[in-house]
């Protein structure tokens, strides 16, 4: 799933090691949902919208709304 | 690949279960060998090296259970399918070869080593499917 981790993260000067501390995962964990080869379960994608202060859909892009914006 | 504090625990119990199998094997060969086994007694030497190997698969349950990175737990998860359908395979394809009488009768503790080979066999399918972040 598209998403904004990787600016956000960028903007706080975070490594992926210190967000992976934030977040209690591995670094492995946000790389593979910073590059889209993984979507969090509902949970941890909560932990990250309130680690970032910012609503889910303000970080993960819809999968629905991508396409149809595509249409 | 992510080290958590579950896969250490599983680590452990792996290796505890290991010498444990080896502290029950090794006698029964002995025993069997040298005949000093008395009837009855046959069976439960014979079963007792199975039980840690049954224990090694309890520990990847409990292990699954334990694991707090719902990433590497999936990580776990692929490797733990591509072993049960590479082991499922191996025995259906050795079993209809066994059927028609083109190959010998194999050892059922094979299925645990192909199990883990398995295994091996999911987590280079991880690394080529997820690169840099099943590493």
């Amino acid at each position: 799933m598209e998403n904004r981790l990787r600016l956000l993260r960028a903007e706080r000067n975070w490594s992926q090691q210190d967000l992976a501390q934030r977040l209690e995962v591995s670094r492995q964990s946000v790389n593979a949902i910073e590059t889209g080869k993984y979507d969090p379960s509902l949970p941890l994608a909560f932990r990250i919208a309130e680690l970032f202060d910012l609503p889910i859909e303000e970080i993960f892009v819809s999968p629905s709304t991508r396409s149809s914006k595509a249409i | 690949m992510p080290r958590s504090a579950a896969w250490t625990r599983y680590n452990w119990r792996t290796i505890w279960l290991s010498l444990l199998y080896g502290a029950f094997l090794l006698p029964a060969v002995y025993g069997f060998k040298h005949h000093l086994i008395p009837g009855g007694l046959q069976y439960v030497a014979a079963v007792l090296p199975a039980l840690p190997i049954v224990g090694l698969f309890i520990a990847m349950g409990r292990y699954l259970a334990e694991e707090r990175d719902e990433f590497v737990r999936m990580l776990r998860v692929r490797e733990m399918l591509w072993a049960m359908g590479f082991t499922l395979s191996c025995a259906t394809i050795w079993g209809f070869l066994d059927s028609f009488g083109l190959v010998g009768r194999a050892d059922g503790y094979w299925i645990v080593i192909l199990w883990y080979f398995g295994q091996g066999i999911g987590s280079i399918a991880n690394k080529l499917t997820l690169g840099a972040s099943a590493r």
